[in-house]
């Protein structure tokens, strides 16, 4: 078997082992139903309601904690393993160093892949069961569209993750610059540009601003999945967005870059560790 | 061809000196142990010899081939390696473990429960790696060390952690890979016990080539007395001898130089009361102790 499969299958069976599969489809499974359920509760009602509302409330909700999970299931991959001792042991084997870093990013790639298909599917299930306004027809390709780019997201900050663990020394480091980068584009990253919106009273170049968007890919996660769902009243940040109208097929491209990128830095940034 | 060749190899971290200068070549079937205090340069060796970093300067050879060159790859499938203090993978057992390091090394599955076997954990397999010992742990290490038969094995201070018997055991498990035509390079702080099973001893301080050599070798350079202790009631030593000796317990310690061990042992031997005699040769920690002291002297002169 190839190097990199027999790295990732490990990974794969350390994340089932350790409970990291079970909780993250556990937490993705509830967030998901209590959100379909609840979601009209501010104007009264509960109950399974409207199927866009849902996914892109959903969207938003994704966007805090995907991000949080991926980057705690992997920050210490590779500073985990050099404290083990067994990076050193590994490095002696016939196996070069893309190979063990891309085998333990394919590891956390199929624990993420297989928890939100468990626990995105499970809701969908749940809805089509027990909703009586929409069909399982209707269901399929908007929960198949919205756990394929929630995939996507958990695998960019996978990979995000992975490059800090390769660029530190310490396992507490890894830690803490993964806690930096989760608050960097969840938190500050939009208040920013609302900030700067605010601050210049709405005076910025209007055909540039809304690319800065595509700075963070929490917030191309968020537009592709708005794209989809066009019907939607839009607020926030998100708003900004419809003055560029950016096509379906650049925002998946920005989001492929976003997750290219990181994968090609680990890669580099873990050859030139020192062992 | 040798196994392991070194020419003039050095190693800087930084401007620091890890490695000056090593010169070693290492034949199949020898067994090389290397010595030398913390920070002497001896993981600095091992890693160069298995290819993880490169020699600043100089040439390192590993069966004929670069070991960091594109061949690694093979290279590697014949390198067995144990370091200093691996603890694993705490979750999995130790069944678990070697299968994983089998398959990345491409052995055979029917090898992980043989090697079990062989370093005695065959009765711990399926328990996680979390609950072994730190004796376990090395045994473990061991095993993972020997997957695939290796012709080239390195050993960063593989009985440590180990009980006197498991110690034993471990090199008698060293003189049967030896004359399987293994080739074995140990590392390690612990002398006592090593020299019966080393070829030659290599010993380094401060990044240094200190010493070179078979034990008999290096027993001659370092021409390190003999010492006996005599026994017996009125005990008169002859005249000569007499500056060299030290009366204790109503017997002597008498050191004598090597070239000089018959002509006074018949002297001895012919001396009427003489009861009992011990004879200590310069053991493999009486030559280091020796080496380790020019070091510091050197220290204190610069």
């Amino acid at each position: 078997m190839n190097a990199i499969l027999i790295v990732a299958n490990k990974e794969f069976h350390d994340g089932l082992r350790n409970r990291w599969v079970m909780s993250i489809s556990l937490i993705f499974a509830l967030l998901a139903t209590g959100l379909a359920y609840f979601g009209a509760a501010a104007s009264g009602q509960a109950g399974f309601t409207n199927l866009s509302t849902t996914l892109v409330s959903l969207a938003s909700l994704a966007v805090f904690v995907i991000p949080l999970i991926a980057l705690m299931l992997a920050y210490d991959g590779v500073v985990g393993e050099d404290e083990n001792g067994t990076l050193l042991l590994l490095m002696t084997y016939p196996l070069s160093r893309w190979q063990l870093l891309l085998g333990k990013m394919m590891g956390h790639w199929m624990i993420m892949a297989f928890s939100t298909i468990i626990g995105f599917g499970l809701s969908a299930i749940i809805m089509g069961l027990f909703s009586d306004n929409t069909t399982w027809g209707e269901l399929l390709m908007p929960y198949a569209f919205f756990i394929t780019f929630a995939i996507l997201l958990g695998w960019i900050f996978i990979a995000i993750a992975t490059m800090l663990s390769a660029s530190v020394a310490e396992k507490s480091k890894a830690a803490g610059l993964a806690l930096i980068v989760w608050f960097i584009f969840v938190f500050m990253f939009d208040l920013s540009l609302l900030g700067l919106l605010v601050g210049t009273e709405g005076n910025v170049n209007a055909e540039l601003f809304p690319y800065l968007l595509l700075l963070n890919p929490t917030d191309v996660f968020r537009l592709i999945i708005i794209s989809f769902f066009a019907d939607q009243q839009l607020s926030g940040l998100m708003a900004v967005a419809q003055h560029a109208q950016f096509s379906t097929f650049s925002l998946i491209s920005s989001m492929l870059a976003w997750f290219i990128a990181p994968v090609l830095a680990a890669i580099a940034l873990f050859n030139k560790r020192k062992l | 061809m040798n196994i392991v060749e070194l020419q003039q190899a050095e190693k800087h971290y930084q401007g620091v000196e890890a490695l000056k200068s090593i010169d070693l070549s290492l034949q199949q079937g020898e067994v090389l142990g290397l010595f030398g205090h913390n920070g002497a340069g001896k993981t600095t060796t091992i890693k160069l010899i298995l290819g993880l970093i490169k020699p600043t300067a100089g040439q390192v050879r590993v069966f004929g081939e670069d070991p960091t060159g594109e061949n690694a790859y093979h290279l590697r499938r014949q390198l067995g390696f144990l370091q200093e203090n691996v603890s694993f993978y705490q979750q999995m057992t130790g069944r678990e473990v070697l299968e994983y390091f089998a398959k990345l090394k491409g052995c055979d599955k029917k090898q992980v429960s043989v090697l079990l076997e062989e370093v005695g954990l065959a009765h711990a397999s399926m328990r996680r790696v979390k609950t072994y010992s730190k004796g376990m742990r090395q045994r473990l290490g061991l095993a993972q060390a020997l997957l695939g038969q290796p012709k080239l094995l390195l050993l960063d201070e593989p009985t440590v952690g180990l009980d006197p018997i498991a110690t034993q055991d471990f090199y008698h498990g060293i003189a049967r890979l030896k004359a399987q035509g293994s080739t074995i390079i140990l590392c390690s702080h612990v002398l006592a016990g090593v020299e019966k099973y080393i070829d030659r001893a290599l010993i380094l301080g401060q990044g240094q080539l200190l010493a070179e050599g078979s034990l008999a070798t290096l027993t001659e350079q370092t021409n390190l007395p003999i010492t006996f202790h005599l026994q017996g009631s009125n005990l008169q030593l002859p005249a000569e001898l007499l500056p060299n000796a030290l009366e204790i317990n109503g017997g002597y310690k008498l050191h004598v130089n090597q070239q000089q061990k018959m002509a006074t042992l018949q002297q001895l031997l012919a001396l009427p009361s003489l009861e009992n005699i011990d004879i200590h040769m310069p053991s493999l920690e009486d030559i280091y102790t020796h080496y380790m002291n020019d070091i510091q002297h050197m220290d204190l002169s610069q």
